[in-house]
């Protein structure tokens, strides 16, 4: 067989391709040292500016960037200047692996800050276990994740509905609609909710899940006023809220007797659905815009002096914000030297903060965070007002649903 | 007995948003044989114009429609004129020309106005429900059935009774033909293309009240455009008219038995069932050859 000039061309640009992907790994001894080169931290900025969920990723990508410019902007972490590397993967799992790989891998990053969609999450998962390297996930979400390089500074399921579903039962009654997008976050929350009414003596009308960005609503609507339930228990995501939220009210129907309870609809989706539409009805999360406290009054003025007076901040772009100052607190306990991804995940455990929504500490046990449940109406001027907040913060349980599952240092542990 | 009318009702309902958001594509695909998948895009136009004219210009939804019609409708003429007038006879290069318009129009009004999601009140007028058979019904739904069948209508009165229906149903009889009496088929071309896309910008604007406003939105009324079209039959806008109503109650009903995710599947499946023995659709003007 003759070498013709087109595959030695091939095979060169080949050799060439791998070299300069593997040598580094193989001549510098202690690569990591590379994590802290230069005066410069780099981390990966990972959420969707592009495609379905950019609708509320983009804010998530804002409060970040926010956060890493304010500890620059004060004199990075111990005079190092935190890069932020910022990545658009779409809104699609596959182009979330591959530029987590890119960020993990190509660029160095000591961290990634990114997504919102559990999909997306689940997608990144193998590249930073078996890189050994950390992600921090802001979003709230079905908890039922166990991940030594995952840190979760979104609530899990008992952390939204320990106060609320019990508190929903008390104030209107024990008959609930289930209502959620199809895919595994509501299915999760409804299997929690459920065991709750269960122990209440509550009731489940219905559990119905619509295709991901339904918006056709009227015979959801129909079964509603058909089946009248106390509470409309919801977890539809994304636009299909709004339109559930617009429908409900162009249908006549009565916060006051029949609210919609959801886990999901924030501020953001309020701005979109109008106040009129989401006026009367119940929201749990962590934080809320509204909320009163100097750290909340800080975040939200620099939050709309960067990106506009018209924004607002929300429940998961909060998490984003102090999720990187809970970052910046580790790597300061760390020796520049000590800079790894292993290392940050062992100094940010049981690290705490006042966050905007109060004080805030990831669990060492599970790498989630202790967070402040709170109970809030949503007004027609577009904000919510709080009506209960937990006298006491709350432990994370991400398998809060599974009785026999826990998660620990070691991993996920079974009883039997 | 009155959960049944309710429903049906509640068929109607979806039937007429079809029909609204399939109404220009029946036109485009029917008269010049355009498989338009920026059918959705012209749709995601139109409800941003709702928004900036109501936000920029403090104009209501009733007083922006005819102005958004205009707005989207040049928009198609410009794309007519210069994108697909010259892939003449080309269908299979026009749908990949036609995808990539849609493409980018959505990531421009992407980089323009971003991706948040956008809000258009709903007329305030309209706002409340009112009584249709005993039955407590949104007043904006009724509104939109009424204008869904009041736009069916005018595009009827003009395919079939103004100078310009007439020398369109010339031209898709017989092209060169036509052209040989003197009939100006570019301009007749453009035209229709340009009335297709307003249609489609005002279904946009018409249903952005009731649900939500962003710039991948049409991605999900290009295929229940098309599935309307494709059922009804291709030519025939009074098909287009029955099997948007036949599909809104189809749904509408599976959903209320079932739930929504069911009702996609089972209508999705009974239209390729059907296309299978009745590849022409439901519906089918017969046309001399």
């Amino acid at each position: 067989m003759s070498i013709s000039r087109r595959t030695l061309l091939r095979n060169t640009a080949a050799l060439g391709a791998f070299a300069g992907a593997g040598l580094p790994h193989i001549w510098i001894k202690n690569a990591d040292l590379a994590y802290a080169a230069g005066g410069e931290i780099k981390v990966g900025v990972l959420f969707s500016l592009t495609g379905t969920t950019a609708i509320i990723e983009e804010s998530l990508n804002k409060a970040t960037l926010l956060a890493i410019e304010e500890i620059n902007a004060a004199g990075g972490i111990k005079g190092s200047k935190i890069v932020p590397i910022v990545e658009d993967p779409a809104s699609d799992p596959a182009t979330f692996s591959e530029k987590a790989r890119k960020l993990v891998v190509g660029d160095k990053c000591v961290s990634v800050f990114g997504s919102y969609t559990s999909a997306s999450r689940k997608a990144v998962l193998p590249v930073f276990e078996r890189q050994n390297n950390l992600y921090w996930y802001p979003t709230l979400y079905e908890g039922r994740e166990c991940s030594k390089n995952v840190i979760y500074t979104g609530a899990v399921p008992n952390q939204q509905q320990d106060e609320f579903v019990p508190w929903l039962v008390k104030k209107f009654g024990k008959k609930f609609y289930l209502i959620g997008s199809n895919y595994i976050y509501p299915k999760e929350e409804n299997n929690y909710c459920k065991k709750l009414l269960e122990k209440l003596g509550g009731e489940v009308v219905a559990e119905e899940y619509v295709p991901l960005g339904h918006s056709e609503f009227s015979s959801v609507i129909n079964k509603i006023r058909s089946t009248q339930p106390n509470v409309i228990f919801s977890t539809v995501v994304g636009d299909s809220v709004v339109a559930l939220h617009r429908q409900y009210k162009a249908a006549g129907l009565d916060p006051e007797k029949m609210p919609m309870a959801s886990l999901t609809t924030s501020e953001n989706e309020v701005a979109a659905m109008g106040g009129e539409a989401a006026a009367g009805h119940f929201t749990s999360a962590p934080y809320f815009m509204v909320h009163k406290s100097p750290e909340n009054e800080k975040f939200v003025e620099a939050y709309k002096k960067r990106w506009g007076a018209d924004k607002v901040t929300h429940f998961v772009s909060e998490a984003c914000y102090f999720q990187t100052y809970l970052f910046k607190q580790a790597v300061e306990k760390l020796a520049t030297s000590d800079l790894t991804p292993p290392n940050i995940r062992d100094a940010v455990k049981g690290q705490s903060m006042i966050a905007p929504q109060g004080k805030v500490q990831i669990e060492p046990e599970n790498l989630h965070t202790w967070l402040w449940p709170k109970i809030a109406q949503a007004k027609s001027n577009g904000q919510f007002e709080i009506l209960v907040e937990a006298k006491d913060w709350l432990k994370p349980v991400p398998y809060a649903a599974y009785p026999g599952q826990s998660c620990t240092e070691k991993g996920l542990v079974e009883k039997s | 007995m009155d959960q049944f009318i309710e429903q049906i009702v509640t068929g109607l309902s979806i039937g007429s948003i079809l029909l609204l958001v399939a109404l220009g594509l029946s036109i485009i695909y029917g008269s010049m044989g355009i498989i338009n998948l920026a059918h959705g895009e012209f749709v995601m136009l139109g409800a941003y114009a709702a928004w900036v004219f109501h936000t920029y210009l403090g104009l209501g939804l009733l007083a922006s429609l005819v102005p958004i019609f205009l707005v989207v409708a040049a928009f198609g003429w410009v794309i007519e004129r210069y994108v697909l007038s010259l892939l003449n006879n080309r269908p299979l290069d026009t749908i990949l020309a036609t995808w990539g318009v849609g493409i980018m129009l959505q990531q421009a009004v992407r980089l323009s106005v971003g991706s948040e999601l956008r809000y258009v009140q709903l007329p305030p007028a309209l706002s409340d429900s009112m009584d249709v058979f005993g039955i407590s019904v949104s007043s904006y739904r009724v509104f939109l059935f009424v204008v869904s069948i009041a736009l069916f209508g005018a595009t009827w009165l003009l395919m079939n009774r103004t100078p310009v229906g007439m020398k369109l149903r010339a031209i898709i009889q017989d092209r060169s033909v036509a052209a040989s009496f003197g009939i100006n088929a570019k301009r007749v071309y453009a035209l229709t293309f340009a009335y297709g896309a307003g249609l489609a910008g005002l279904a946009g604007a018409l249903v952005s009240p009731l649900k939500s406003v962003s710039p991948d939105m049409g991605t999900g009324y290009v295929v229940d455009a098309f599935m309307v079209v494709v059922l009804g039959g291709v030519q025939s806008l009074a098909g287009t008219v029955a099997s948007a109503f036949i599909l809104g109650e189809l749904s509408g009903g599976i959903a209320f038995l079932q739930n929504d995710t069911v009702a996609k599947a089972i209508v999705l499946l009974a239209i390729v069932v059907l296309i299978r023995f009745r590849p022409e659709g439901l519906f089918t003007a017969r046309v001399r050859a």
